[in-house]
């Protein structure tokens, strides 16, 4: 539309390329006059924000208004979730896993145990999601991150059989191919944390813990398959051996429940999950809330933390630990989220204010003014 | 120690030479090895002798190493394309980095991602490159087969006889005969020609662009000068300089068996790829061949050059690749450190290498990891933008020209942003700032001045219908773009000159025959026409009436015979008609019936010499111009010196009588015998001066009109072609007052005179126009007086200096020349004033011997090899002294439109506009002005100075009232004034050597313009070059001639104007427009444009890459 308009006001005061001699005579084309084209002529129709007071005010405004409730309510949601978090590794002299940790073999026999008391100051409802965490634990190590072969993990025999050279050196083991292969799953994080509630008269109580749906779905039943369906694992994993640091074959992860065993046991499969960060935490098991929903999961009081001190973590200055968290609509508790939002939000509201004393001020006075020679 | 090896090669050429000659069945059919050592020693030379002459052997030895003709543009074979195209691909710096990057991903250890899929990118690339170059090589190699496939006619020695062959098969010493609008098929010594001068008319529109003709002769003293030329006799051998891409000069030398040698030069050259026009045959020998001609080697690629935006990207991106080699660094070494301190752990892999190793293997992979910090495929990209803002600016109807039918022209493709930061920009101011049609527009003679009123009249006609044109040209179009498609340069001119020629053409347009359509440069009406000044054209009609013999009268009229016929001979305009195109008009008998009054006129001429003028006091020679009709017709009743006198035998034959209206005059000179009557005359004035204040002017009015009426139909069919454009006016002016030239070949010129006809002045030698001398000569010997006369054209300065020493009051006619000397400078400065172009036009009379010896000053120079320019411009300006000064012209020289108000924007936006021109400073002042440059307003700053010492004194103390008058002013900057500075070519020399360029550039920074006028063209260019480096900033040179060549070249951006000066300075550019108005859109517009998005881009790029690069992994 605006090209078109163009071209007819061209040709009122400027003979445009191609003319038609009035007399009927000759038409002539010059051949190298460019078209008087919209694109060819740069004339295409744009638009460009130009910064002025009238719009850039509002916007610093809106802004800081819309994000200051924002990050109140991302604030106060991360503040009502519970978390609790405990260190169990062992630095210290008095802590009770401090023996475990100094005596440490991958594979003994014999399992150090230690238990770690704790309270909880206040009450855990809905359902409580247990985490491990471990510190200082680079997942992210360029070669430790490539270490598996992800067509073995999916069930395909032939890898099963003859693991991708990525897992080198855990690849083989006694001229037999290790299955699960590779670094990663070599390095299973395999302590056993149990949860006791310590009643006021000292009664010791189990606390269910749920060691299903902690991993992602695609996961378990996408990425990871066993070779040859779920029956009779150990007939599938016959010629395979179990990594150097495991105690248990594969197939025999889960003595409890049969169907979470082999590459599908969702322990594995959480862990194979690298983390990006060195300090993270993985999902270990859920606890249910009670069903009547009338007392909290975790009442307040007394617990102690169970745990089968397997994993060691001495070696490269790692911390184990333990968290007990809720969940909110917004996730985990994170209360960088809703700062972020309040101090961007103020931020904003507090320059459009500031611009608005300048502009009142000041704004008047370079109305016309001109680019100075 | 050069010349010594020079002497030892011709002397070992001459013994083998004369051994071969003396001896040729001693020789052994194997080549001698003296031979062989010429060929290495001589080095910079090559012999060239007859492919089917009497000398096979030595052919054959010689020969060997000249390529043939056969042509390959082509960068690849079928076989070599993969390996050639691949070593290609890796000059770039980019692809190289890329394969470094994929060739490291092979390593294992420092692999970082999937190796093959490193790969697809540089694969892709390379593949799609591949194939572009391989259709472009395709095409190319389709063009040579075509160029190599034409056929030439060959001479061959089997048949003895010329063969079509084709011009692959052409070798170095063949005989090539070529016909008329036949192309050259390699460079050729001309050594015949069909035209009975043994000259030929080439057009190098291929070469360069030019389409006016241009003569080339045969080599001098070829004996069969008129019989076709018979190969086998051909026994000559021909030095010559090794092949060179020099396209104006050709030094050698023909070598006759046993006899003198003959010289070679450019005009004996016939270079590949021009074509022969108006001349029948040529025959000539090869010298180059193929890709040795000089053609092909001056086919060089596009012009690089680095804009000021990519110098700086280059360093930010070196800064880039330190950053990422820091980075990487740091990673490697942390990662040596932290593996150290970690003993053992569940995520390491076991077996790794030790810390240290393990940290430099992570150096490469971290490089590989964040090559994306190295904005490598910016390079691409900004190439990719630039095509496309190139594709812009050339479509910019804006600048497009309608009447040439050009668009601007993008010669340097990477330098589009640049035109968006001049700073400075020195513009030359003919052509350029003005239209350079020249058009005469008055002169002064013998110190009378010749007003020229309707001329002036006539000139503002023009203009104004000019500016009418533009609104209506379109109804002109079909005449104009049928000729531009012959000759495309030229067409500017054309627009008007069928609009002021619509009406009387209007049949000429029915049959449209190429003939008609070739207009040639410099021929518009508004040049071509010129109205006489009566008091002038009175004056010189004495001539053809037997009155001319007064003393005083007659004094004058030498001088205002010798002034025309200069104006008509000394240039090198080549003279054509629409019957014979581009042809010389053959030399007509000159009748024998009019030699009695060529006698008396002869006489007239030789005792222009004598002291006649010795009695006349200065002041009288005014009075002289205003009493001379009067004495003119007092003379009616004294003695004339016109034996037999006759008027038909003053009368041009053939020719009706143009002057019904005189017949008492006329017949009043019948008869008269002696002429001795001037005092009596005198005495009779009083009695006259009615009847002449009453008839003359009238009568004079009506009959230059019907002259000019009469002559119409015969001179309408000359055109003249020059190379530049006031040549072409001053032919026109001459020839407006009956000096025709007729025609020219080498050595002859066919002039008109009125009342005597055609004559024909043997020409001796031309010494052609050179900047430094800044003037032109031509030795002829005079018609009249079989005297050697050397007629001198140049820049008033120079011409001047050279007639000062002939001022002495011994000499007899000292006191007259001091007098015209004295008077054409008053009027050279009047006309300086009025902003006209000013030529001065001298004369020397040499003695025999005085020529001979010159003669041979100037054969020698001609002849030798080495130095021969020099001794050329030594020759010239032996023989350019002690000239006697006839007269100047001023030329006018019409102001470009728009052009004041695009001085105006681009001062706006901040750049500064110098002015350097070899005009005047009155000139040059009053362009300025007219150009709004300089404003009445402003102050206005002149140095001029005589020595070094005055020249800095005068900087200091301009420098001091620039700083006073600032301060002054105090620090609100006035707009509307500024300080203007005027330098002439002299002080600039002063102010241009080391110690005194540091003030006078602090000086020129003061200014809002600076004007240098009188410069020479290295003086522009020493101009460009010291404010490009010593205050840094981009500068912007643009011109339109050969002279402003080297400022174009030195300039950060060199823009060329297509006009009407050739195409040298449009070659030699980064942007060719045709308008000065261009500019303003091209920098303020295109320029600005260009900047910023390019600048935005790049900036951009960094961002995103290095926003990206944490990503990758």
């Amino acid at each position: 539309m605006m090209a078109s308009g163009y071209n007819a006001k061209e040709e009122d005061g400027h003979p445009a390329g191609v003319t038609v001699h009035g007399v009927g005579g000759p038409v002539t084309v010059k051949n190298k006059k460019p078209d008087n084209t919209a694109f060819k002529q740069q004339r295409l129709p744009a638009w460009q924000p130009i910064l002025t007071a009238g719009t850039v005010l509002p916007a610093f405004f809106v802004i800081g208004l819309i994000f200051i409730p924002i990050g109140i309510g991302l604030f106060v949601t991360s503040k009502n979730i519970k978390e609790f978090e405990i260190d169990y590794t062992g630095v210290d002299m008095s802590s009770p896993c401090f023996n475990c940790s100094q005596n440490y073999i991958w594979n003994s026999t014999t399992p150090c145990t230690c238990s770690v008391p704790f309270t909880l100051d206040q009450p855990f409802e809905n359902n409580v999601f247990m985490y491990y965490g471990l510190s200082n634990f680079y997942q992210n190590h360029r070669r430790y991150v490539k270490s598996r072969d992800d067509s073995q993990l999916n069930g395909d025999l032939s890898s099963l059989k003859n693991p991708s050279k990525e897992c080198e050196p855990y690849r083989t083991s006694n001229d037999k191919p290790i299955a699960p292969c590779g670094a990663i799953a070599n390095s299973l994080f395999n302590d056993t944390l149990g949860l006791y509630y310590i009643d006021p008269n000292g009664s010791r109580t189990a606390i269910p813990l749920v060691r299903k749906g902690i991993a992602w779905w695609t996961d378990k039943h996408v990425k990871f398959r066993n070779p040859g369906g779920n029956d009779n694992l150990t007939v599938a994993f016959q010629a395979t051996t179990k990594p150097v640091n495991w105690r248990k074959p594969v197939y025999e992860l889960d003595p409890s429940d049969s169907d979470n065993n082999g590459f599908i046991n969702e322990d594995f499969i959480v862990w194979m999950r690298t983390a990006a960060l060195p300090t993270f935490r993985k999902l270990y098991r859920i606890i249910q809330k009670k069903p009547n929903n009338l007392s909290p999961t975790l009442p307040l009081g007394q617990y102690v933390l169970d745990v089968t001190y397997n994993y060691p973590v001495r070696s490269f200055e790692g911390r184990k630990r333990m968290i007990l968290s809720t969940i909110s609509w917004m996730g985990g508790k994170n209360p960088f989220l809703g700062i972020a939002y309040i101090t961007v939000g103020s931020v904003c509201f507090f320059l459009g204010i500031v611009l608005l004393v300048i502009h009142h001020k000041y704004g008047n006075r370079n109305n016309s003014a001109d680019i100075p020679h | 120690m050069e010349q010594f090896n020079w002497v030892r090669d011709r002397w070992r050429q001459l013994i083998s030479g004369r051994r071969l000659y003396s001896a040729p069945d001693s020789r052994s059919t194997k080549c001698s090895p003296e031979l062989h050592n010429t060929q290495r020693l001589t080095g910079k030379r090559r012999t060239v002798i007859a492919r089917h002459g009497t000398h096979h052997h030595e052919y054959h030895c010689i020969s060997k190493g000249y390529q043939g003709n056969r042509i390959r543009t082509t960068k690849y074979s079928l076989l070599t394309f993969i390996p050639m195209n691949l070593f290609q691909q890796f000059h770039r710096f980019a692809n190289l980095y890329f394969l470094f990057l994929v060739m490291l991903n092979w390593v294992p250890v420092v692999e970082a991602f999937q190796k093959e899929i490193t790969m697809i990118p540089l694969v892709v690339v390379l593949i799609v490159i591949a194939i572009k170059d391989a259709l472009e090589d395709y095409r190319r190699y389709r063009f040579d087969q075509k160029i190599n496939n034409n056929t030439a006619s060959v001479y061959s020695g089997k048949h003895q006889t010329y063969v079509d062959q084709h011009w692959k098969e052409v070798r170095v010493g063949d005989f090539i005969r070529l016909s008329c609008n036949e192309i050259i098929p390699a460079d050729v010594v001309l050594l015949h020609s069909s035209d009975p001068r043994g000259v030929c008319y080439i057009e190098t529109a291929n070469l360069d662009g030019e389409t006016n003709l241009k003569q080339r002769e045969v080599v001098r003293d070829q004996p069969q000068r008129c019989s076709e030329l018979t190969p086998e006799n051909f026994t000559a051998r021909i030095e010559c300089e090794d092949p060179n891409n020099d396209l104006s000069r050709f030094r050698g030398f023909m070598e006759h068996p046993g006899k003198a040698r003959v010289g070679l030069h450019n005009n004996n050259l016939l270079l590949r790829s021009c074509t022969i026009r108006n001349t029948e045959t040529v025959v000539g020998i090869v010298v180059y061949a193929g890709h040795e001609s000089k053609a092909m080697m001056n086919n060089s690629g596009p012009r690089y050059k680095q804009s000021k935006l990519e110098r700086r990207l280059n360093v930010d991106v070196l800064w880039c690749v330190v950053l990422l080699v820091v980075m990487c660094l740091t990673t490697a070494i942390g990662h040596g450190l932290w593996l150290s301190n970690i003993k053992e752990a569940p995520f390491l892999i076991p077996n790794a290498a030790s810390p240290a190793l393990a940290g430099f293997y992570l150096f490469w992979t971290m490089i590989i990891v964040l090559q994306v910090l190295i904005p490598i495929s910016l390079y691409v990209s900004i190439e990719v933008v630039k095509l496309g803002q190139i594709f812009f600016i050339q479509n910019d109807v804006d600048l497009y020209n309608d009447n040439l039918d050009s668009r601007i022209q993008c010669r340097a493709l990477n330098i589009t942003e640049d035109l968006g930061q001049i700073q400075y920009l020195f513009s030359d101011k003919t052509g350029t700032l003005t239209e350079n049609k020249m058009a005469f527009r008055r002169c002064t003679i013998a110190g009378v001045e010749y007003p020229h009123e309707e001329n002036a009249r006539r000139l503002e006609v023009y203009e104004r219908d000019e500016d009418e044109a533009t609104g209506r040209s379109h109804t002109l179009k079909s005449r104009t773009s049928a000729k531009s498609l012959s000759c495309k340069s030229l067409s500017c001119n054309r627009s008007s000159v069928s609009l002021h020629t619509l009406t009387d053409h209007a049949e000429e347009e029915e049959p449209p025959s190429p003939i008609m359509h070739q207009q040639s440069p410099f021929c518009s009406s508004m040049e071509k026409d010129i109205a006489p000044d009566p008091l002038l054209l009175q004056k010189l009609s004495g001539l053809s009436s037997p009155r001319f013999l007064l003393w005083d009268a007659s004094m004058e009229l030498t001088y205002i015979v010798d002034f025309f016929m200069a104006l008509a001979i000394c240039n090198t305009v080549v003279v054509s008609s629409h019957n014979q195109p581009r042809h010389v008009v053959k030399v007509p008998e000159v009748s024998p019936k009019k030699l009695k009054s060529l006698d008396d006129i002869k006489m007239l001429f030789q005792r222009f010499g004598l002291p006649r003028f010795s009695t006349l006091s200065p002041t009288h020679t005014t009075e002289i111009a205003h009493s001379f009709t009067g004495k003119l017709f007092a003379t009616d009743k004294a003695a004339s010196c016109n034996p037999t006198p006759s008027k038909n035998a003053t009368e041009p034959d053939g020719e009706p009588n143009p002057r019904p209206s005189l017949p008492s005059v006329a017949q009043a000179t019948d008869g008269d015998q002696e002429c001795e009557g001037e005092d009596k005359g005198s005495g009779e004035r009083g009695s006259w001066t009615g009847l002449e204040d009453n008839m003359v002017p009238l009568n004079m009015g009506d009959m230059s009109r019907q002259e000019l009426f009469i002559s119409k139909p015969d001179a309408d069919e000359l055109i003249y072609e020059a190379e530049s454009p006031d040549e072409a006016a001053l032919v026109h002016a001459a020839r407006a007052y009956g000096c025709t030239l007729q025609g020219r070949s080498v050595e002859h010129l066919l002039v008109e005179l009125p009342g005597m006809g055609s004559l024909v002045v043997p020409l001796l030698h031309i010494l052609p126009f050179d900047s430094t001398r800044k003037r032109m000569s031509v030795v002829v010997r005079h018609p009249l007086t079989n005297q050697v006369v050397v007629y001198t054209k140049g820049a008033d300065s120079v011409v001047m200096d050279l007639t000062e020493s002939a001022e002495s009051p011994e000499q007899p006619d000292g006191l007259m020349r001091g007098h015209v000397r004295k008077q054409t400078q008053k009027h050279l400065d009047d006309y300086a004033r009025e902003g006209l172009r000013t030529l001065c036009i001298a004369k020397k009379v040499l003695e025999e011997e005085e020529y001979e010896v010159w003669l041979k000053h100037q054969v020698f120079a001609e002849t030798s090899i080495e130095n021969r320019e020099e001794l050329l411009m030594e020759s010239a300006l032996r023989l350019e002294t002690n000239v006697t000064l006839l007269g100047a012209t001023g030329v006018v020289d019409k102001l470009q439109e728009e052009v004041p108000e695009t001085i105006e924007a681009l001062q706006r936006a901040g750049v500064k506009v110098w002015v350097l021109t070899g005009d005047k400073q009155e000139t040059a002042i009053n362009i300025a002005c007219a150009c709004s440059l300089l404003r009445s307003t402003d102050h206005l700053l002149t140095a001029n100075c005589g020595s070094k010492e005055m020249c800095e004194a005068l900087l200091l103390d301009l420098l001091k009232e620039v700083e006073s008058r600032e301060a002054e002013r105090g620090d609100a900057p006035d707009v509307t004034s500024g300080f203007t500075l005027v330098i002439d070519g002299r002080t600039l020399d002063f102010a241009l050597q080391e110690d005194l360029s540091d003030n006078f550039l602090e000086l020129s920074r003061h200014c809002r313009a600076v004007i240098c006028c009188r410069s020479t063209p290295l003086q522009k260019s020493r101009v460009v070059q010291l404010v490009r480096d010593k205050l840094r900033v981009m500068t912007l040179a643009v011109g339109d001639g050969a002279n402003d060549v080297s400022m174009i070249q030195v300039a950060d951006v060199g823009v060329g104007i297509s006009g009407q000066e050739g195409m040298q300075a449009v070659m030699s550019s980064d942007f060719a427009i045709s308008r000065f108005k261009h500019l303003r859109k091209l920098l303020l517009v295109h320029g600005h444009w260009c900047y910023t998005r390019l600048a935005n881009m790049i900036l951009y790029f960094f961002y995103k890459n290095l926003r990206i690069s944490p990503e990758v992994p």
